[in-house]
């Protein structure tokens, strides 16, 4: 039997959801029937609505979809100058005041406390920037991710802008696939460094050459062999990658090669495979992983070859996966893009670190003046929370790493700063178990001012997700922090499970679970002596991904212990019974909402 | 008039007639259960993954672990609250209060 969520999208989904959101902002809030709340809620995600947690009422995150987290300065001053003026709500945050974007980790962009009576407002700035919510969330097309310098990167093997463009033109606002049966998930990678990080993708076009028959071949091929044959760039396919619910699965190889030209093709092949064919019936099981786990890769070639598409799929062509360095974990090179680096056109383009991904308005409209002011035509968001620069000339560049707002979001940061990546957390979402950000901000400040990085480490990356869900990805970190619950001295506290060694490249792991409920005042004291430990039993320049790789499972568990320190935690107790954890008056019954549209409280039955 | 129960967000909720009314996260104490070898499961909710109605009372099948032993899985039947006959209000249970869950499948309804 279908799910309510299904029965709920066969009355009303898709482009139609917008002429009813149109009509609630109108009439407010609380025109929408009561009875109606949860179809409505589910609704308005494909729309980039998704309605806060309990005692946030009438509150919504609104995700704005930028593929391959591109932008021009314009649009990114667009996102700030509507941060600004509607994502405040009753209370600010302590360490991020009123006012604030965050980037997430698949290189979108949240806004929180959306009212929807400022809904077509927002919609009408945003769509006359060239920006758009469209199926930010809901069962569909997700945001496309892949590496935002695409065409500017030097040693990239292909450039792959013009194909997401091509994708997401096709497969927004697309009837065919506006309603599929839980989220899709697509990366396109045309580096050499892996940077869409493909292997946690539904579907992911991976880099590679093929060797075709020069009669097949043509003006892309780009050299001749001696036996005839001509080398084409393209892309292998894999699918069925995903991190939530503690299944994480890599992405699987279909055997197939694609090239540039074919990957709508394929795409629609896939997506439409995954429409007709998962589960509808089991929202848990309704994932492409899991229909890669029932029907095996050789199953869902064959169909999509038999099925979905008219040409005959080429075999795999040899992929660059050995050249992979995106979140590799190695000691030689950056696992980001944070940093000055070469341009293909001899200019550069700068990452710049930002603090768990989240940018004060301010900050952000400041951040596009100043892109804009050295000729910037590209802003990038990257999957590890991050914002770049691109195009600054040479002659440029001391003037830009001077600017002011550098100073906050640096190209060169402390290594602890620059690898703290978070999820949303209680501050806002119904399934975190925990506080996040704003705890990862308070570790990532206590670690740098009192613990020593290991000789030679620049790059060391510690994600933390406030629960299964994995959106701040913590299976693919140097050190993994997903939220739990633990008791100290008999009260219930927010606590971490403790990770360690995950990471892409050339040869993707997930993290190992070493250490278990470690209450969250105790994690800082539990990193300090886990790299006290790596730093002296290491072997010489040893990665700290490879040291962990080298140890068995008992050898990792007792390699340190959680401890008590100078850390201090705010927010030890149980934030998800408040009903905003910063608030003064933190009670769930103190909540304002829900709100009218000038957030004035509504009048309830109760 | 019946009782419409179903899970919401990846499990995150469980609404009750329309009204979003229980999330994830809360600790439950449960007795007389084979799901983990403590004389009592002190268990994380961490979503919820089967929803029913018997009679007034709202059942769920939850996910999740024992934060003593860390025992992981999903628990059988447990009583989440009651809808009062009268006034169709939803009255939760206390987690944190002594549960025993049933083997005993109610009318579940898919999430």
């Amino acid at each position: 039997m279908p799910t309510k969520v299904e029965r709920w999208k066969d009355e009303t989904y898709g482009m139609e959801i917008r002429e009813h959101l149109e009509r609630f902002a109108q009439e407010g809030f609380d025109a929408i029937p009561e009875d109606e709340h949860d179809a409505w809620f589910e609704r308005f995600k494909w729309w980039g609505l998704y309605h806060q947690r309990k005692g946030q009422e009438s509150y919504f995150m609104m995700r704005i979809g930028t593929p391959m987290g591109r932008m021009t300065p314009e649009q990114l001053r667009t996102v700030g100058e509507v941060a600004r003026e509607y994502a405040t709500g009753p209370v600010s945050n302590p360490e991020f005041d009123d006012a604030y974007a965050d980037f997430t980790t698949r290189q979108s962009i949240q806004l929180h406390w959306i009212k929807i009576e400022d809904v077509p407002d927002i919609f009408d700035e945003l769509e006359s920037a060239g920006l758009s919510t469209i199926q930010a969330c809901g069962d569909s097309w997700r945001n496309i991710v892949g590496s935002p310098v695409a065409g500017r990167d030097a040693e990239e093997l292909l450039d792959v802008w013009p194909i997401v463009e091509e994708l997401h033109d096709r497969f927004k606002g697309n009837d065919l696939y506006t309603n599929l049966p839980r989220k899709w998930k697509v990366a396109v990678t045309g580096d050499r460094r892996g940077a869409g990080q493909g292997d946690i993708n539904d579907l992911a076009f991976e880099p590679a050459i093929k060797e075709i028959d020069v009669s097949e071949s043509d003006s892309e091929a780009r050299q001749t062999a001696s036996d005839g044959s001509e080398e084409v760039p393209g892309f292998n396919v894999t699918v069925g990658g995903g991190l939530a619910r503690k299944e994480p699965r890599l992405a699987r190889s279909i055997d197939v090669f694609c090239r540039p030209e074919n990957a709508a093709e394929v795409a629609a092949g896939l997506s439409g495979l995954f429409r007709d064919y998962g589960d509808r019936e089991d929202r848990f099981n309704a994932r492409m992983k899991f229909l890669v786990d029932e029907w095996g890769t050789e199953k869902i070639r064959s169909v999509l070859q038999e099925e979905y598409v008219e040409y005959e799929l080429p075999t795999a062509g040899q992929g660059l996966r050995e050249e992979y360095d995106y979140n590799a974990g190695r000691a030689d090179v950056p696992g980001d893009y944070v940093g000055v680096h070469d341009q293909a056109d001899g200019r550069n383009f700068v990452g710049l670190s930002v603090l768990v991904g989240r940018m004060a308005a301010e900050d952000v409209i400041e951040l596009a003046d100043v892109a804009e002011k050295y000729g910037s035509e590209m802003i990038g968001l990257t999957q590890r929370q991050n914002v770049i620069v691109g195009d600054i000339a040479d002659e440029d560049l001391d003037g830009f790493l001077e600017e002011p707002v550098l100073d906050d979001y640096s190209p060169d940061p402390h290594p602890f700063m620059q690898g703290s990546i978070a999820c949303t957390g209680t501050e806002y979402c119904s399934l975190s178990i925990v506080e996040t950000k704003n705890r990862m901000v308070r570790y990532a400040r206590w670690l740098t001012d009192n613990v020593a990085v290991p000789e030679g480490v620049s790059d060391f990356h510690i994600h933390l997700s406030g629960c299964t869900a994995s959106c701040a990805q913590p299976q693919i970190a140097e050190i993994s922090l997903r939220g739990m619950k633990t008791r100290k001295d008999g009260e219930a506290v927010e606590a971490f499970d403790v990770g360690l060694g995950g990471g892409l490249g050339e040869n993707p792991r997930f993290a190992d679970w070493v250490e278990m409920r470690v209450p969250a005042d105790e994690v800082p004291g539990y990193i300090a002596n886990l790299l006290e430990v790596y730093e002296s039993e290491r072997d010489g320049e040893e990665s700290f991904r490879s040291f962990v790789a080298d140890r068995e499972e008992d050898e990792l568990s007792s390699l340190a212990e959680p401890e008590e320190t100078s850390y201090e935690d705010p927010y030890l107790g149980n934030t998800k019974m408040t009903w905003y954890p910063y608030a003064e008056d933190d009670d769930m019954s103190a909540s304002p909402a829900p709100t009218n549209a000038n957030g004035e409280p509504l009048p309830t039955d109760d | 008039m019946p009782t419409d129960v179903h899970q919401l967000d990846d499990g995150a909720w469980i609404s009750v007639n329309d009204t979003r009314e229980v999330t994830v996260s809360d600790l439950w104490r449960l007795a007389g259960t084979d799901f983990c070898a403590c004389r009592l499961t002190d268990f994380l909710a961490e979503g919820f993954v089967e929803v029913g109605v018997d009679g007034a009372n709202v059942e769920v099948r939850i996910a999740g672990q024992c934060i003593q032993c860390g025992e992981s899985g999903v628990t059988d039947w447990l009583t989440l609250g009651r809808v009062e006959p009268e006034t169709a209000d939803f009255r939760p249970v206390v987690p944190e209060s002594v549960h025993r869950p049933s083997r005993r499948r109610r009318h579940a309804t898919s999430p």
